[in-house]
Parts: C-alpha cells; sequence; structure tokens
C-alpha cells in the first residue's frame, strides 16, 4: 500500500490505512489533535469543523484518505492556550462558550467565514446574492448556524465574531447594523 | 461502517472504469459518507472522483457548465451564477451549512438520499433502503414526507434544495457511462418510487453525472422561498423556486418548481399554464395552487403541507409580481 | 481539619460578608480562567485522554420495545476483523441513574423496556471495527406478552400520582371557577425533550489493580461514585472519577449512564482501559428525555383581576416504578395568589427511554404554560399583563403559608418592561405588520425554585500567598472555576491571578456537582466557610479578631498592624475544609430566582413561521457571583427557551415506541439564526435565607417561563393562540387571517 500524506497545521503526516476513518477520528485518535469534537459524527451539529485548504468543512463526514495533499488547519494550529490568536482572545472576553465543547468548532468556522466575507460570498440572508454581502449581525448568524450550541452562547459568540470584524485589518467594506 | 477499498480515480475514463466494476463514486461523501455509517449505504468499492478535473465553471453557449465536481460552496459564490442565475445560488446557500456546502458536490447533490426518518432507521421497514420490507412511514411520524408524486411503497422526499431550483432553470445533467454519454433534463433525473423507491433517479449502472448545464439566463425576477422549522441548516417542510417574467401587468412567463412537495423536485406544466397571460391576484394564485395540489394526498402528519404549500406559493407569486 | 460552623444552614446569614471584604471581585464579570484552554481545544474532554492500550466499545441497542433478549449471535462478531469482546453482563444498565440517586439504576439488559435500550457492548482494537461489530451483531427477541402502551393517552396507560410530589389542595376550586368574574380552563401540552449536550456521554474505564478509575463526562460526581460502585458491587473508595471538563450536561449527565458501566465491565474483562462513547443517536434513544406533559389549567379571579382560584394538574408519563416525576406544578405552588387550589401531578407509566431531568425539570415547561394562560386571563379581563401578574404576588405562599424570602418578580417586570419598550405594545392583536411579517410582543413570569445541597470544599491559602480551590464540583459550562475562584479570593483578599481551582476529581472533597442551579451556591458556600476558618487563623496570627481583619491584595491588615499573607504564614500553609448542608432555611423560607422575560416576535402572514426577533430578560437570583457567567447562563436559558416554545420536539411512533427524530438533524434545537440580540438585565439583590453567600441559583431561571412569552408575543401578532408547543407552522396556519386582507381584524374591532 502506498502511503499518501497529508499537511496539518504546517506538518505532514501519513494517513490512516483504514479507509474507514474520517478525517475527524484521524486528527483525534492518531495524530491526538482532540480540538475538533466528535459531537454527531453525521454533519449535524459542526463542533467537528477544521479547515481544508482555507475552506471549512465537516471533518466528521470526510474520509481522511480523501485529503491527500491538502493542507488541514486545526484549533491547535489557530493558537494554543498561551499563543491566543485575536479571535480566540474575543471568545474569552465575550464568554463566547460555556461548556467548550461546541467552541474549537465555532472558532474554526468564524476563521473561514472571514475569509469568505471578505471574497464577497453572499449568503441566504443577502438581499442581492449578486452584489458583496453586507456585513449585520443578520448576515453572521445565518453563517454561522452550521455550528450548534447548546449551552446557548450564541449571542455572545456574535458579539465576539463581531469584534474581531471591527478589529481586522482590511475588513470589508458595507458594515452595516453589526 | 463496513470495509470497503477506496481507489482515486485520476480521470473520469479511470473512474468509469472503477464503476463498470461495481464501485461506487464519493465526491464530498457528505450524504455517502453518513449512511455509510449507518450503514443504509454498503459499498464493497468506493471511487474518489474527486481528482478528475470535473470541477470546473465554463460558460457554453449562452449558459454555463458546471462541472459535476464543482462545489456548492463555489457555485453558489460563483459571480456569473450570481448575476445571471441567482435563482440557484439562493437554493444552494438555502440548504445545509457552509462546513457542508464546501465539501457538497453538484453532482453529489443531485444524488442525495431522502431524509426519511424510517429510511435512515434500519430497525424500521423501508422499501427503500430494503426493497420488499414495506414503507412504515405512510402510517408513521410523516411530518415531512411528500404529499404528491408518491406510492403504496413509498412516500418519501427527495430532500434538496440545489435541484429544484435546477428544475425550474430547464438545466439539464450530462452523464457517462459504459453505453457513452447521454444527457437527461433534470426533470426526467429524478424518479418518482412507483413500486420501485430504491431506486431515486435514472442513472444506469456505470454511469456517472459529468457535470450539469444552465440554459441562456431568462433575466425573469428569480425567487427561492424556503419553508422550514428553523431559521437554517433544516431541510425544507416546502420550497418553491420561481423564475417569472411580467409583462405590463400580466404574467409573461413562468417556470416554478416545487421542493419536499412530492417524492421528487416537482414541476406541473399545468400550474405554469394557469398563470401565463394572466394579471396576477390572489384568485389566480389560488387557481394555480388547485392545480398543483389537485392529486395531493396527505398521510396524516402532513397534511398541513398541503395547505402550506398554497399559501407558500401564493406568498412567492405575490413576491414575483409585485411592482 | 473542620470548620466549627455548623454544617446545617439553618438561620439566615445576615452578615453579608461578601458585601464587607475588600478584594472587590465578587460578582465582577471576570474572563473564565479555564477559558484560554477551551477556546484553544487543550481542554480534556471524556473521550480524549490517551490511556496506553486502551480499545474501544460500541453499545447495541434493542430494536424492539418490551420483552427478552433470547440470544446474542456474537460467534460471528467476535469473528470479525480486531473485535475483542461481545458483552451482555447483567451488572449492564437497562435505564439511567436519575439525579442525585446514589445506587444502582435498573440492571439486567436482557429485559428489554423501550425501543433503543442498550442490550450489549462491542469491543474491538479500533472504534471503527467495534462499530462495523456492533452493527453486525445479531440479537433475538421475545417480544413480551403484555406490553405497556407508548402513548401516556392511551386507555390502558396505568396512572399513578407523583410518586415524589403531594398534591396541593386548598378551598373549593370549583367553586371559585362558578363564582369568577373571569376565568381560564384550558388544556395545553408539550412534548418531550432532549438535553442534548453537545459531548455524547462518554467513559473511558480503567482499573489498577481493585481500583476503578472512570473518566467521564458526568455532572455529579460524588453520587456518580455510590452510582456505579453500586452497580459493580465494589466499595465507593475503590472508585475515583476523573470529569474536568465536562461538554454539557442539562440533566442528562446527573446520574451514570450505560456506557460506563459497560466500559468498566469490559475494562475488567480485557484487562485494559477500554473506552465507551454514546454516538448521538443512541444518546437520543437510551439516555433521559423530559417527560411530555398535558397540563389543565384554571385561572379564576374576581373582577379587580385578583386570582381566586388557581389550578394546574398535568400529566407527564415514565417507566414503571421511575420515582421521577416532571415537577410541572413546582413554581406554581408558591407564585401566584389564589387560596382555592388544586396542583397535581400524574404519571402514566409507559414504554419510552427514562424520563428525568432536563434543564429546569418542572419549571422548564410547567411555567411556560401557566404564564401563556395568565396571557389568555390578562386579555379576557382587558388588562395589561404585566398589571394582572403584579396584583397577584401573594405575602405568604398559598395553603401552605410560608412567608417568602427576597422576592425581585415586580422589579423584573418593570425594569424589564422598560428596557424592552413594553409600552410600545398594542394589546390588539395584528395591528402591526412589516411586508409580509406579523410583530408581536408578549411577556411572561420567571421563576425556578432555589435549592441549597450538600457540599463540602477544601481552600488552601499557601505560604506562597496563593490559594488553591479543591473540590469534586464540576464545571458543565455553568462557570464553577470561575466563581469559586472569585468567591475564595474575595475572602482571601487575593487577585484572581493568585487563585487556582481544581474541579472534577473525586479524590477532592465532595461538593455539590451541577444540577438544578444549586451547584454555585452550595459548593460556593463552602468554599466561603472554609475561608472563613482560615480568616479566623489568619486573625489570630495577627492578632486581632476575626471581624476586624482585613484582606486585600495579599496583605493583612487590621487598624494599624498589617503583613503580608507571606510573613503572617511563615512558611506555612492553612488548609481548611469547608462545608455546608441544607437546614432549616430551606422549611422556614420559600425560596426562588425570579425574573421576567420579554419577547418580540414576526409571524409569517402566508405561512406561519414564527422568528424571534429580540428578547429582553431580567433576573433576581440573590448576589452575582460572576456577572459575565451570570449573564451567560441567562443568555443560555433564553436560548432552550426559544427552542422549546418553536422547535424542539420528541417524535415517537406509536406503533412500536421507537423515537423517531434521534439525531441533531430532526431534533432542532436552536441555530445561531434563531437566536437574536438578547439583552439580559441583572437586578441587584441579597438573600440570606438562600445561602451563606446570599445568592441563588441561576443555571436554570432563564428558561422558566421564556417560551410563554414568545407564545404570547405569537398570539400579539397574528391572534392565533396555539396551546400546543413547540408552536410550529402547521399549528399557526390554519389560525391565520387571510394574508392579502389589508386588516384583517377590520370587522372584529
Amino acid at each position: 500500500m502506498v502511503q499518501i500524506f497529508a499537511r496539518v497545521n504546517g506538518t505532514e503526516h501519513p494517513l490512516p490505512q483504514d479507509s474507514r476513518r474520517t478525517l475527524l477520528d484521524w486528527l483525534r485518535e492518531d495524530l491526538g489533535l482532540t480540538g475538533a469534537k466528535k459531537g454527531c459524527d453525521h454533519g449535524q451539529c459542526g463542533a467537528c469543523t477544521v479547515l481544508v485548504d482555507g475552506r471549512r468543512i465537516n471533518s466528521c463526514l470526510s474520509l481522511a484518505q480523501l485529503h491527500e495533499g491538502d493542507e488541514i488547519e486545526t484549533i491547535e494550529g489557530i493558537g494554543g492556550a498561551d499563543s491566543l490568536s485575536t479571535l480566540q482572545k474575543a471568545f474569552v472576553t465575550h464568554d463566547g462558550f460555556q461548556c467548550g465543547y461546541c467552541t474549537p468548532g465555532q472558532i474554526c468556522s468564524a476563521k473561514a467565514l472571514m475569509r469568505e466575507l471578505a471574497e464577497g460570498w453572499p449568503s441566504a440572508v443577502s438581499e442581492d446574492v449578486a452584489a458583496h454581502p453586507p456585513i449585520s449581525g443578520e448576515e453572521l448568524r445565518e453563517r454561522m448556524s452550521g455550528n450548534l450550541c447548546r449551552c446557548g452562547a450564541y449571542s455572545n459568540i456574535i458579539a465576539a465574531i463581531e469584534e474581531m470584524i471591527a478589529e481586522a485589518p482590511g475588513t470589508p467594506a458595507g458594515r452595516q447594523d453589526a | 461502517m463496513k470495509p470497503f477499498t477506496l481507489n482515486h480515480a485520476q480521470s473520469a475514463n479511470e473512474a468509469l472504469a472503477s464503476l463498470a466494476g461495481g464501485a461506487t463514486a464519493i465526491a464530498g461523501g457528505t450524504n455517502l459518507v453518513d449512511l455509510m455509517k449507518l450503514q443504509i449505504a454498503t459499498p464493497d468499492e468506493l471511487v474518489s472522483i474527486r481528482r478528475t478535473g470535473l470541477d470546473a465553471i465554463t460558460p457554453e453557449n449562452d449558459g454555463l457548465r458546471i462541472g459535476a465536481l464543482v462545489t456548492n460552496a463555489d457555485c453558489a459564490a460563483d459571480l456569473r451564477v450570481r448575476k445571471s442565475w441567482p435563482l440557484l445560488a439562493k437554493a444552494i446557500l438555502a440548504g445545509a451549512s457552509p462546513q457542508l456546502r464546501n465539501r457538497a458536490t453538484t453532482g453529489g447533490n443531485l444524488c442525495q438520499r431522502t431524509r426519511c426518518g424510517y429510511f435512515y432507521d434500519t430497525t424500521q421497514a423501508c422499501n427503500k433502503r430494503e426493497p420488499g420490507s414495506g414503507c412504515a412511514a405512510r402510517e408513521g411520524f410523516n411530518r415531512i414526507h411528500a404529499v404528491l408524486g408518491t406510492s403504496d411503497a413509498c412516500i418519501a422526499t427527495y430532500p434538496g434544495d440545489m435541484a429544484v431550483a435546477l428544475l425550474a432553470l430547464d438545466a439539464v445533467v450530462h452523464v457517462e457511462g459504459p453505453q457513452g454519454a447521454r444527457t437527461i433534463s433534470v426533470g426526467e433525473f429524478h424518479r418518482q418510487p412507483g413500486d420501485d423507491p430504491g431506486r431515486d433517479n435514472v442513472l444506469e449502472r456505470g454511469e456517472l453525472i459529468t457535470a450539469v448545464t444552465l440554459p441562456a439566463p431568462t433575466g425573469g425576477r428569480q425567487i427561492y422561498r424556503k419553508v422550514r422549522d428553523r431559521a437554517s441548516y433544516a431541510f425544507a417542510l416546502i420550497s418553491v423556486a420561481i423564475d417569472l417574467s411580467m409583462e405590463g401587468d400580466r404574467i409573461a412567463r413562468c417556470a416554478l418548481a416545487f421542493g419536499s412537495l412530492g417524492t421528487v423536485p416537482w414541476r406541473d406544466p399545468a400550474v405554469e399554464a394557469v398563470l401565463v397571460g394572466e394579471r396576477p391576484s390572489p384568485a389566480l394564485f389560488d387557481k394555480a395552487a388547485d392545480v398543483l395540489l389537485r392529486d395531493a394526498r396527505g398521510f396524516g402528519k402532513n397534511d398541513f403541507k398541503i395547505a402550506l404549500a398554497r399559501r407558500a406559493l401564493a406568498a412567492t407569486l405575490h413576491e414575483a409580481t409585485k411592482g | 481539619m473542620r470548620l466549627p460552623l455548623a454544617d446545617l444552614y439553618n438561620k439566615p446569614d445576615e452578615r453579608n460578608l461578601l458585601d464587607h471584604t475588600r478584594q472587590g471581585i465578587i460578582g465582577k464579570p471576570l474572563d473564565r480562567p479555564e477559558g484560554p484552554l477551551k477556546v484553544s481545544g487543550s481542554a480534556t474532554y471524556a473521550a480524549e485522554w490517551k490511556l496506553p492500550g486502551c480499545v474501544d466499545g460500541v453499545l447495541v441497542l434493542a430494536s424492539i420495545a418490551q420483552g427478552k433478549v433470547t440470544k446474542i449471535h456474537d460467534k460471528a462478531a467476535l469473528a470479525m476483523p480486531g473485535v475483542l469482546a461481545v458483552l451482555a453482563d447483567k451488572a449492564m444498565l437497562r435505564r439511567p441513574a436519575q439525579g442525585t440517586a446514589g445506587k444502582a439504576p435498573a440492571q439486567d439488559v436482557a429485559k428489554v423496556e423501550y425501543f433503543g435500550q442498550p442490550v450489549a457492548l462491542v469491543v474491538a482494537e479500533t472504534f471503527e471495527q467495534a462499530r462495523d461489530a456492533a452493527l453486525a451483531l445479531k440479537v433475538e427477541y421475545k417480544a413480551a406478552k403484555s406490553p405497556i402502551p407508548f402513548d401516556p393517552e392511551s386507555p390502558d396507560a396505568k396512572v399513578e400520582k407523583a410518586p415524589d410530589r403531594k398534591a396541593v389542595k386548598g378551598g373549593d376550586l370549583d367553586k371559585a371557577m362558578k363564582n369568577a368574574a373571569f376565568s381560564v380552563d384550558v388544556e395545553y401540552d408539550t412534548p418531550g425533550h432532549a438535553s442534548a449536550a453537545m459531548e455524547p456521554h462518554a467513559t473511558i474505564a480503567e482499573w489498577q489493580d481493585d481500583k476503578l478509575i472512570l473518566r467521564g463526562s458526568y455532572q455529579m460526581l460524588a453520587y456518580n461514585v455510590k452510582e456505579i460502585a453500586d452497580c459493580l458491587s465494589i466499595s465507593p473508595k475503590k472508585v475515583r472519577i476523573l470529569s474536568p471538563y465536562v461538554g454539557g450536561g442539562f440533566g442528562s449527565k446527573l446520574g451514570i449512564t450505560h456506557e460506563a458501566v459497560a466500559a468498566a465491565i469490559a475494562a475488567k474483562e480485557l484487562g485494559r482501559p477500554v473506552r465507551v462513547v454514546m454516538t448521538r443517536q443512541q444518546v437520543f434513544q437510551a439516555v433521559m428525555r423530559r417527560s411530555e406533559t398535558r397540563q389543565r389549567v384554571r385561572l379564576a379571579c374576581d373582577a379587580g383581576g385578583k386570582l381566586i382560584g388557581l389550578g394546574h394538574e398535568a400529566l407527564v408519563s415514565n417507566l414503571p416504578k421511575e420515582q421521577f416525576a416532571e415537577p410541572v406544578t413546582q413554581a406554581t405552588e408558591f407564585l401566584y395568589g389564589g387560596d382555592n387550589r388544586l396542583l397535581k401531578v400524574d404519571v402514566a407509566r409507559i414504554s419510552r427511554m427514562t424520563a428525568g431531568s432536563v434543564r429546569a425539570p418542572g419549571e422548564a415547561v410547567g411555567m411556560q404554560v401557566l404564564e401563556a394562560a395568565m396571557d389568555e386571563l390578562a386579555e379576557k379581563i382587558g388588562i395589561d399583563p404585566i398589571e394582572l401578574r403584579k396584583r397577584n404576588l401573594p405575602g405568604k405562599v398559598p395553603v401552605q403559608g410560608t412567608a417568602y424570602s427576597s422576592r425581585m418578580l415586580v422589579e423584573a417586570l418593570e425594569q424589564g418592561a422598560q428596557a424592552f419598550g413594553w409600552d410600545q405594545r398594542n394589546a390588539q392583536p395584528c395591528q402591526s405588520r412589516e411586508g409580509d411579517w406579523w410583530i408581536g410582543m408578549g411577556v411572561a413570569s420567571a421563576a425556578r425554585v432555589n435549592m441549597l445541597i450538600p457540599a463540602e470544599a477544601r481552600v488552601t491559602l499557601k505560604a506562597d500567598g496563593t490559594a488553591l480551590v479543591e473540590t469534586d464540583q464540576t464545571d458543565i459550562g455553568t462557570g464553577s472555576y470561575a466563581i469559586l475562584g472569585q468567591i475564595a479570593g474575595e475572602m482571601l483578599g487575593l487577585p484572581i491571578a493568585r487563585v487556582t481551582v481544581v474541579l472534577g476529581d473525586t479524590s477532592l472533597p465532595a461538593g455539590a456537582g451541577s444540577g438544578g442551579s444549586f451547584g454555585a451556591i452550595s459548593t460556593g458556600s463552602a468554599v466561603m466557610r472554609a475561608c472563613e476558618a482560615i480568616r479566623a487563623k489568619l486573625a489570630d496570627k495577627l492578632g486581632c479578631d476575626a471581624e476586624a481583619l482585613d484582606l486585600k491584595d495579599g496583605v493583612a491588615s487590621s487598624g494599624d498592624t498589617s503583613s503580608p499573607l507571606e510573613h503572617l504564614l511563615d512558611g506555612g500553609d492553612i488548609a481548611e475544609i469547608g462545608s455546608i448542608k441544607p437546614g432549616k432555611t430551606a422549611l422556614d423560607y420559600a425560596q426562588a430566582s425570579y425574573g421576567a422575560f420579554f419577547a418580540e416576535v414576526a409571524v409569517h402572514a402566508f405561512t406561519g413561521e414564527t422568528r424571534v426577533r429580540r428578547m429582553t430578560g431580567a433576573f433576581g437570583f440573590g448576589r452575582v457571583l460572576n456577572a459575565k457567567t451570570a449573564r451567560s447562563q441567562c443568555l443560555g436559558g433564553m436560548v432552550w427557551g426559544i427552542g422549546s416554545a418553536l422547535t424542539e420536539e420528541l417524535a415517537f411512533d406509536l406503533r412500536d415506541g421507537h423515537l423517531v427524530n434521534h439525531d441533531l438533524a430532526e431534533y432542532h434545537v436552536p441555530v445561531h439564526a434563531d437566536v437574536p440580540a438578547i439583552e439580559v438585565i441583572l437586578l441587584e439583590e441579597r438573600d440570606a435565607a438562600a445561602s451563606p453567600l446570599q445568592a441563588k441559583g441561576v443555571g436554570e431561571l432563564g428558561i422558566c417561563g421564556a417560551a410563554g412569552a414568545i407564545a404570547n408575543a405569537i398570539h400579539n401578532a397574528c391572534g392565533v393562540r396555539v396551546r400546543s408547543f413547540p408552536i410550529t407552522l402547521d399549528k399557526v396556519l390554519p389560525h391565520l387571517p387571510d394574508p392579502f386582507a389589508p386588516d384583517p381584524f377590520a370587522t372584529a374591532a
């Protein structure tokens, strides 16, 4: 069997031999990167969200062997407890979590969302899908809806993301009510 | 999930060869892996078609060719799609979540299987999952089920959004297979269950979707109205896709498709015929609904869909025709 | 060393010590100390401990509802790659343990009592192998000869009085209803709910000789130790549970669940650590549900809008012999007046998974119905619903005659109304429309009983002037790490950076655990008392009375004398265990947290979809220990209120009793897009009867009535009163006015 590899947080790792192993289980069990969580294992909660080539996906629904050559970023790559990113800090100060189980997924999702906004991707609540979308509370909530939080920290999560957007250099124009 | 072999096709031809040998194609896997974990799908061999190069969006005639591997996210982000076929972007964006749309593909999404709770539960009878076992949904908890196009064997819906827009946009599915290439209109792609609900669509063994093409833009007013229990990240109870043009105060042209109403994405030319040439009015909308729902049949928990379809149609027509 | 203070909380502690300490951190909105670990994915949850040689187990669930397992075809499964064991031990759990049970729940998985009950465990080298074998395992059953119903409304369902709740009867309610100037007599229903904590139940079991170590996801460890020990017939002293981080509980992790016992048995059998993580579908099917309820509410009032009669009767369900019955009328007992009253809960014995505590058992569904009925009454009388509530706050608890401790309901209603802009509401429905949407506003009271339960904690003031707080108390997202540190820091005069809190380990003193909103005040009181004992010793060392001791920023002072703690301690630590137990204050006072909810909703004129546009909640729950985490608790509760009002429902197939929507795609907890900007107002309050901290519980208050405010807002928006939760569009749709009519109520008005 040919060994195939993917890069995770900048380091190359061999992908698992068992074709059944998902990207999530590979990260958690083989690489010990337990930041991505298993909340439902069926793409219904978003706790397993990681970035693949800069885009957010549900790692629980993706077979690990399909990621040959991919660049994968997990919460551990975004920032450690002693080296938090601005976004992670904003989650702490706004109390954008309670139990913390959905949190890495929320943060990975929020990071990818920033890029989607910068690239002008519309959402289901964008009035005009052909236009560069405005940044509003409604837009952010729709765009974060793939990440469930049963503790109900939603308002605080959005507040953290709004702070991040307000402080990020090169923030896309069109800010409205946020 | 049962053990399986996984091969990576480097071209469409390689993929076709594997499919001819009995392999199942995997692209994003967002639906297939979900089903495999529950052993609702139990393929022995998977062939990844991710590297077959079918992931481009290119102009074709006056329309657009969307490769089967184009992700839902990339399709909805494409400026040409957003400007000229906004209905497609809107429908895609109304579905699933950003994470799923980043992985789900155009071809895969067309083949998405039903969300029927009895299909998803291997302790339950389901003719779609296990032909001949019966349909537990007919007299069960069937709130999300179809009221059109059902059969004694199955009342499950096709749950997706993208295909509903494609149906209203007269899109065409391109496939290749052992017998060569062929095209299928989206309206003919999904199969009503009849007495063989196991097959959701008309793809033959060994066939692979390579692309979907959109005809020239209509310039019409395009709305995708998805009615669901949650504000986001939920399957439709009913969705309405409309592409409508007015001439003066009359409806000049109208394409209407419905999701989660029938067993397949639903389009009824008779409904459009009622509307075209007429002045919009609540009475006209009602008449269109009468035609749409003439054969509708509820199964208890989903009876409300008949009333809901009428109201959702009226709301959508109202919005599409008002000044 | 034990504190000289009596454990029992017999008299309100009105010294209000925390108002006289000087560190100034109590109540402050400090960040959670464990925050950096959680946001970086480095907090270790149950399934994430790496143990050498650990293997995976996957549970197998019953595909019938009632009967016996007659054969398990384990040979075929054992022949599958990597499979190590197929277990169906008699000690494995049929039902999960109820909160504070402290003993084994129903065991023996050969008997099947409900659809989806675990019947076996398959263990393999890897998760993938175990999952495959578990799905392949063939189990044969013999169906029960005389099964009990799946439907609580079935005429065959045996209905009993709630075992743990006495009916309240006073005067003559029927007569009061007859004599009333205004009355309502309405029936509401609420569906079953799932806790749906984001972290599925998980345990890694490891035996070290005869000692069992469980790394699991649990809320009340001291009880869980006893439960697992009883299940395995070993001494609780031989069990240690580690749960430093718990990915949500909401009642579902109060008692031990199936996977813990199964993992322990498998680990013993195999001689290596075994991890069992329940799948999301299994959590839905086998762990606690909140019972569905049918509630009849009768309200009778005189011409002045004063209640003369109040009836609240509920039918809930559970498996046979379970003591727990959703305490629907819990807050109704004390909230409003009306001396002619009848409050009772009956329980139907049916075959569904065990019913137990789900966030705010009782009030969560009882309050939303009572508050919707109150809205109906206000409408009948033609007075403002806030005014109706204010007119009906009794001086003593009706029938029982108990005095109230502190009650901030009026303040909550008034301050909430002002912040929300209640004066903008038009009492007549269908008066506000934006495009295709009807807009409406609703209000509801919040109430949740307050409980103090036994707790211990150890505080060590170290020679270097730092403090260590230790207890097996859990933090399930509630903020235990933050507030226990703040209490210690405040009491010992230390900046928060000099306080470390260690939780979730049963080798530490037994805290209250997390549940019933009692964790913070109970374990917090224990921490406070440990600190008081330390203060007494410091006072001795400084040579002053404890009352005269001032502690701030690591310096002890009294009058002209002062000394840094490091000097005072002179190389020695002071360690004290504080403890508290409920005493007479629990009987002498009706204690509860109160609040008010305000909701603005939009109802689609064509389709009946409801979206909450904004919410305000004002809450009084005694002293606020940390304004940030307390606010988050309230926010979270209100999100649950949105789910309860609009989307959440366990759907059972009444033919075979199986749960149809057993995943997060079809059981709809609210998502980001369902939750608007929410405003939370925390009222200033001290309740000395509740705890030495003068604090009350807040973890569940935010849900208790919230859905009622939304239901009332829906009625105000579109004129449709739905008496069946959740208020999904199919229930609104048939009653909506003609969407095209310019003013559908023009003729009616």
